[in-house]
């Protein structure tokens, strides 16, 4: 007689990957939780690191609180040892975040050994381990730079620029550059995409805008013209000159309200392989990626960031179309002008991905002025 | 038997409050959600070096209030350059020693408005767990040790819930169910999670419009949910709405309620007092003063009288029964986080140079009795238990009370 196989019991640390959406899982997962901290072994400590390896977003954190408790029962044993942690955080194929809670531990531990890995780093894909690496330089330019060491100075804060990564990092060295005379190009060092193909205006009247499906969306044909709102719409070459890659909607349709629009350009990658699509947008916006729509959201004027919204996507060799669709709505305040969008391509840790046929940054010709004042179409 | 029953009844009749030794503060505004303690005694003439019991440093940045249970203090702080760094940090409330500091990676998106910060919600606590939610819409439940209970990344499971600008909305627990209140311009919802495992017993879709306005408790069953159209009454163990109220309200100063939510005070159209009536029908309005006009901070109504802090920094004082305005007080603002009273008094700290103030509430006319500059940038409530009071910057926690002895 054949015997039904017995099931495997679940291991705490499976129990914590298992959780699911909308707190599926949680309580086994706390009961796992619960075993897993009355440890104080590296085995346990390494179990842990390594299933962040395989673990989603909140998975991590159950993973990451327990690996914190079992080191502090480490600690207070003291048997806490910096070398096993080592080999996971000098790893760079484990995850960014992982190491870097790695590194935090073995500095509690060895802050002297810490403090020496530090310069280390500069290129680390974990962009906070990098951060650090980063912010020495900077101070150590800022040194130069105030003992009137010029030439010294630019080359170590370009040094840091060509590792930096986070916007505030990247605007404070070229900021500190060009104090220096030396320029930067901030464009391309961040991949921001510059030359773009937009049309519109269509409509977008008590927002509605937003889910109507206008032709763009069923084909891109830059040859192509459509009854837009109260004019034709067509699609028309666009260049940013902005240092930080926005595009302006304003700038080829006018001042408009309650209008919608789009702008389509081509990305040339080198390989096939995942990046990311990073948006600073603050209009209702959607994006698609080789036809494949990628993420939307319909909030309007609360606010625009560098690298606001962070996009995981697949690039195939060769040509990739980009197709971004900006909704601006009825508000008519100075601070409700904007609709524009800005758009980078980049890896995970957030360097640059360049398109392999870039061409150069557009420059603007700096006569041209723009009208600041909204009207309501 | 019967004697299991007159336990099992006299245990539900025991407050929150009385769950752990001491007096408590369990959630925004205290554990009844009003902004009052009844029993402490806490300083009113203030002074640098007799009132500051201690100050203590904190790893992150913050707006969220303390809260306290027994002899801890729970707060929570965001940190790193990206905010994504979040803290649950425990306190002891005799010298300010830091217990546990338990960390997590934000899964939501981080971004706010440079004043605020990921750390503006304040956590909230039935007495045995911690609830902290932050403005990432992460969700994490912890005991009073540090042990993790459960979390959820409300971004992961509605990715469109967020607001660029950063949220607010402080949860609070009412009936045994934890009130998250996450309203956008997009994906807006209130849900009443089961405190066991962090799942929906319920999820209501909310108007899509910013709002930074708290659930607020009207009694042991029902809470008030404040949004741009108005106020819905629901319940808390159900979400079953019971009433409406929808003539618009404010979406940033919360409204207060008296004791079993007989009157609630809603930031509508000045202060609009609303009676909820017994058969659930459009609640009476009992009066509206467009003259009582709450800047950021939340309305607070101590006796009989409604106090408001207007965009001035001027504190008004009103009858609570009829919105006749008593006087007026100008106050060292600007104020973004709500006053509090114990003792007699209003506890307020002003934005800049973190100046915490004393008003003296008990005659015919209000007076600032006291100040302490505490020289930082102060954007949070103060929470008020055992005859202290306990308040945060982005740098520190402090502690004010009266010197032992």
């Amino acid at each position: 007689m054949n015997s039904l196989p017995l099931l495997a019991e679940q291991t705490p640390i499976e129990a914590i990957l298992a959780i699911g959406p909308e707190g599926k899982g949680n309580t086994k997962a706390s009961e796992a939780w619960g075993k897993l901290t009355t440890h104080s072994d590296q085995k346990t400590l390494m179990m842990l690191f390594d299933a962040m390896n395989d673990a989603g977003p909140v998975a991590s954190n159950w993973l990451r609180s327990a690996a914190e408790v079992v080191f502090k029962n480490l600690e207070e044993k003291q048997i806490a040892s910096s070398n096993v942690l080592g080999e996971y955080f000098l790893n760079e194929k484990n995850p960014s975040k992982a190491r870097r809670f790695a590194f935090e531990l073995i500095k509690r531990n060895a802050p002297e050994a810490a403090n020496e890995i530090i310069p280390g780093l500069l290129n680390d894909p974990s962009p906070e381990l990098r951060r650090d690496a980063i912010s020495l330089l900077i101070k150590k330019g800022q040194s130069l730079e105030n003992e009137n060491k010029k030439d010294s100075a630019i080359l170590i804060y370009r040094q840091a620029l060509n590792s930096a990564i986070e916007a505030d990092q990247v605007k404070l060295l070229s900021e500190a550059l060009k104090r220096l005379g030396t320029e930067v190009d901030l464009p391309k060092h961040f991949g921001f995409l510059m030359r773009w193909h937009s049309i519109g205006p269509f409509d977008n009247t008590n927002r509605t805008g937003f889910d109507k499906v206008y032709p763009p969306e069923k084909e891109v044909n830059l040859t192509s013209e459509y009854e837009g709102k109260g004019q034709i719409a067509s699609w028309k070459p666009i260049e940013s000159y902005d240092p930080f890659g926005k595009v302006d909607f304003n700038k080829p349709l006018g001042l408009l309200k309650e209008t919608v629009a789009y702008a389509y350009t081509e990305f040339e990658s080198a390989s096939t392989r995942t990046a990311e699509l990073r948006l600073g947008c603050k209009n209702a916006w959607k994006i698609w990626v080789n036809g494949d729509f990628i993420f939307g959201r319909d909030e309007y004027h609360r606010g625009q960031k560098i690298d606001q919204y962070k996009m995981k996507i697949q690039l195939k060799k060769g040509k990739n179309t980009i197709l971004v669709k900006a909704c601006q709505n009825e508000q008519t305040e100075e601070w409700t002008v904007q609709w524009e969008f800005q758009l980078r391509v980049c890896d995970e840790t957030g360097v640059a991905i360049l398109a392999s046929n870039r061409k150069a940054t557009p420059t603007q010709d700096k006569t041209q002025r723009r009208p600041r004042r909204p009207k309501k179409s | 038997m019967i004697n299991r029953k007159i336990a099992l009844t006299l245990a539900t009749a025991l407050s929150l409050n009385q769950l752990v030794f001491g007096e408590n503060w369990l959630q925004y505004r205290g554990t009844d959600h009003r902004g009052i303690s009844i029993e402490s005694e806490t300083p009113t003439t203030l002074s640098k070096e007799k009132n500051i019991a201690w100050k203590t440093p904190l790893p992150g940045r913050g707006l969220s209030s303390p809260i306290v249970v027994g002899n801890l203090i729970f707060i929570t702080a965001s940190s790193t350059a990206d905010q994504s760094r979040l803290h649950v940090i425990c306190a002891n409330t005799d010298n300010g020693k830091i217990e546990w500091n338990r960390q997590f990676w934000a899964t939501g998106r981080t971004i706010c408005h440079d004043k605020t910060c990921v750390a503006a919600p304040t956590p909230a606590s039935d007495g045995k767990h911690i609830y902290a939610l932050y403005s990432c819409n992460d969700l994490i439940c912890l005991d009073l040790k540090g042990n993790l209970k459960w979390i959820r990344g409300l971004m992961q499971d509605y990715p469109n819930a967020s607001n660029s600008l950063g949220l607010a909305s402080s949860p609070i627990i009412v009936d045994e169910t934890l009130i998250v209140q996450i309203e956008n311009d997009s994906d807006s919802f209130v849900s009443g999670i089961n405190l066991k495992d962090g799942s929906n017993l319920w999820k209501l879709p909310r108007t899509k419009r910013a709002n930074w306005t708290s659930p607020i408790k009207l009694n042991e069953k029902e809470v008030a949910i404040q949004g741009s159209e108005g106020i819905t009454c629901v319940t808390a163990k159900t979400g079953k709405i019971q009433w409406s109220y929808s003539e618009g309200a404010s979406t940033i100063p919360s409204s207060v309620s008296t004791p079993g939510g007989t009157m609630l005070y809603v930031p509508s159209n000045g202060i609009t007092a609303i009676k909820p009536r017994k058969d659930n029908n459009t609640p009476e309005i009992i009066w509206q003063e467009s003259q009582l006009r709450p800047g950021t901070s939340s309305p607070l109504i101590v006796d009989n009288k409604i106090y408001i802090i207007n965009r001035a920094g001027v504190l008004n004082a009103a009858q609570k029964n009829t919105g006749e305005r008593l006087w007026r007080l100008r106050l060292d603002g600007p104020f973004s986080g709500s006053p509090v009273s114990s003792n007699g008094h209003i506890y307020v700290a002003s934005e800049r140079k973190g100046i915490f103030q004393s008003i003296d509430i008990s005659g015919k006319e209000g007076k600032i009795s006291g100040s302490i500059e505490l020289g930082e940038t102060i954007l949070g409530t103060p929470a008020i238990a055992n005859n202290s009071i306990f308040i945060r910057s982005d740098g520190h926690l402090w502690k004010i009370s009266n010197p032992k002895g």
